[in-house]
């Protein structure tokens, strides 16, 4: 079993460009720290241009909505697909379960 | 050689050439195989800056030649004796301990000078420095950095960082005692007095190495004349495998 | 009663209407394991992929040569990094990735396991194998994964630089010296079948092929991009005077495409059985840089736990603005 980098943990990056309104998601990389983190991104993410705004976050500090529950692709809060009731067959006589 | 390199200021402009392809030329090496793909891709930012700033000076050298002379003459077709990079730019890359502490001292010494540098007398020196200052400071940061998490990591990591550190600091005294080229540099206005800039560049160094919980280092005795041409028997190997395809085909543009 | 539509139908309506599956999206096993197979292993063909070129950079003929090429590798080696970050958002972990190159459960593509033995190959990798890949990644930013599109779209900005460099290299060498010249044709001569081998073997021989395409993960058959590259390529190689090493290829009126040769997929299937020229030194190269490193990854991550450790220590500051 090879040594694990997963004490590196993930950080997503947002970057503003120089004339930029808002940072964007551009994509995440692994860090030991937030230092680190940030010369990487700059590194991979910006190839050291100049005038750019850079934010590193912890992926897993970040909370993400879930796809509105009118969404074609909405995921049941279960993982497991059989668990959401619509997927019993249920016999009209036994009404809504 | 047919280029007549031996005008101070040419000289000069080689010297400080040679630091940068060589070292470039080291750290190029790394390149596929760093311990992780984020740092593989942060210390190929450094060879590449340094073989950029290579380029920078070996054009302005064969500008100063003349006479047809290019960048590649120089860099391609100059051999062993002719190249005055400092002893500590052409040792080994050995483990990711030793590679960043030879950058440590080399990059630290790198942003001083280039301070310096933009005091020059020569106003392309001044141009160049002026240009390349920003991206030395963040290799500085770069392997400051490392030696901090490698000092202050594990105990594997400190014990092989000390021995790292050990091993190149009497290859790093080199860089402020002044040789021919840069002697002459400094006396006529267009490079700094190396020796001055020891002290700054020991209080930084140990600042960073108080960091990172090392102790402080003792210096050995130096190992100089890679700056008069004489070198370790590593510099052979590199010119070897870096020129031999341009040496094969002499007459070949690329 | 319900919606009777099970989230099968709804999924595969949702990618036959041309919209992008998201990271939080419901989605079928199959699809989430079929891209996180793929992405990983496209990654891997990224990393992989730096080591034939890098095994030149030092020993580049000219310092604009070596500043390129040291380029181009970063690059392949950035684009590892989109596509293994892409491939996270699907809920492997860049160590189990690793791990399954490493065992070989995971693959890469199979042009990497040939040798660079000339400058030459540097010109060859850059016009054929980017020119091959382009094919396939231009296609793949339509694929209905978002993240793995969106990856695809940067990727492909970067590599027409990759392809053109490689071009202008073996336009260079076929205009030199005698020598150079025969340099370009010699690589040529060992490139030219490998890279057409590289869109794999028809979809009737590829299993996947079909699922993948019903859920638009493929946008394009394997035989449709292999004949698309090979159309596109043959001008170019008339174009700088060389010579591609099949004596099948004729431009055929009717269909409007190349004729080509049969492809030996006997060695095509040696090779990603292990057995190509190089496999057993690429994966060697990087068990050996991922063993090397890992005191190195354990230092850093020592570093930023003790720092941790000490940040919770210390009395709460005020900060200013």
């Amino acid at each position: 079993m090879s040594t694990t980098t997963h004490q590196w943990p993930l950080w997503e990056v947002f970057v503003r460009s120089k004339n930029g309104l808002a940072h964007k998601h551009v994509g995440s990389l692994h860090a030991p720290d937030s230092e680190m983190a940030l010369k990487n991104a700059r590194d991979v993410y910006t190839r050291r241009s100049e005038g750019i705004s850079i934010w590193v976050v912890p992926s897993a500090a970040i909370t993400a909505s879930s796809p509105d529950e009118k969404d074609p692709l909405f995921a049941p809060s279960d993982d497991k697909v059989y668990r959401h009731p619509t997927f019993y067959d249920i016999p009209d006589e036994v009404g809504h379960m | 050689m047919k280029w007549d390199t031996c005008d101070p200021k040419t000289a000069y402009v080689l010297h400080l050439a040679d630091d940068a392809l060589i070292l470039g030329q080291r750290l190029s090496a790394w390149c596929g195989h760093g311990p992780i793909l984020e740092q593989d891709i942060a210390l190929t930012n450094v060879a590449l800056d340094l073989i950029g700033l290579a380029r920078q000076y070996y054009g302005y050298a064969a500008e100063l030649i003349g006479d047809g002379c290019t960048e590649n003459d120089l860099a391609f077709f100059r051999d062993s004796r002719a190249f005055t990079n400092h002893l500590l730019c052409e040792q080994p890359n050995g483990h990711w301990g030793d590679t960043l502490a030879r950058q440590f001292f080399f990059d630290t010494f790198h942003f001083f000078q280039l301070e310096a540098l933009q005091q020059s007398s020569d106003e392309r020196l001044r141009h160049i420095a002026a240009k390349v200052i920003k991206e030395t400071s963040y290799h500085a940061q770069f392997s400051a950095e490392w030696i901090i998490r490698m000092g202050d990591g594990t105990e594997e990591s400190r014990s092989k960082i000390t021995q790292s550190l050990r091993h190149f600091a009497p290859f790093a005294l080199e860089l402020f005692i002044p040789a021919q080229v840069d002697a002459a540099a400094h006396d006529l206005g267009f490079g700094p007095d190396v020796s001055v800039l020891e002290s700054d560049w020991k209080e930084k160094i140990q600042s960073i190495l108080t960091i990172a919980t090392l102790s402080p280092l003792e210096w050995g005795f130096p190992k100089k004349g890679g700056k008069s041409g004489m070198h370790s028997e590593h510099h052979g190997y590199i010119l070897a495998e870096m020129q031999s395809l341009a040496r094969a085909y002499p007459d070949a543009t690329w | 009663m319900g919606e009777t539509h099970s989230l099968e139908d709804r999924f595969q309506a949702f990618v036959e209407a041309e919209n992008k599956v998201e990271p939080k999206h419901w989605m079928p096993d199959g699809y989430r394991k079929t891209l996180v197979r793929q992405i990983s292993q496209h990654a891997h063909s990224e990393i992989v992929g730096m080591l034939p070129e890098a095994n030149w950079i030092t020993r580049a003929p000219s310092l604009r040569a070596k500043l390129i090429l040291l380029a181009k590798v970063q690059d392949e080696a950035g684009h590892g990094l989109y596509l293994y970050s892409a491939a996270e958002t699907l809920g492997t972990s860049r160590d189990q990735m690793i791990d399954d190159l490493h065992s070989g459960k995971a693959k890469y593509s199979s042009i990497f396991n040939y040798p660079t033995l000339t400058w030459a190959d540097m010109g060859a990798i850059g016009w054929l194998v980017d020119g091959a890949a382009i094919a396939n990644q231009v296609m793949l930013c339509r694929t209905s994964y978002g993240p793995y599109s969106r990856a695809m779209v940067r990727i492909c900005k970067e590599e027409s630089f990759h392809q053109r460099q490689g071009f202008e290299i073996m336009m260079h060498l076929a205009k030199g010296t005698p020598e150079q010249k025969a340099m370009a044709q010699d690589a040529l001569n060992r490139w030219w079948w490998p890279s057409i081998m590289m869109f794999g073997p028809s979809d009737d021989q590829s299993p996947n092929s079909a699922q993948s395409m019903k859920w638009r993960i493929k946008r394009k058959s394997n035989d449709e991009l292999r004949q698309e590259f090979i159309d596109k390529t043959v001008p170019q190689a008339e174009f700088i005077g060389l010579t591609i090493p099949d004596p099948d290829l004729r431009w055929n009126k009717e269909t409007g495409h190349y004729d080509f040769g049969t492809i030996n997929w006997t060695e095509f299937f040696d090779v990603i059985a292990g057995n190509g020229p190089c496999n057993a030194e690429r994966l060697a190269a990087r068990q050996k840089a991922h063993d090397e490193g890992a005191w190195v990854r354990e230092a850093a991550a020592a570093y930023a736990a003790k720092q941790a450790s000490r940040s919770a220590r210390r009395p709460a500051q005020t900060h200013a603005a």
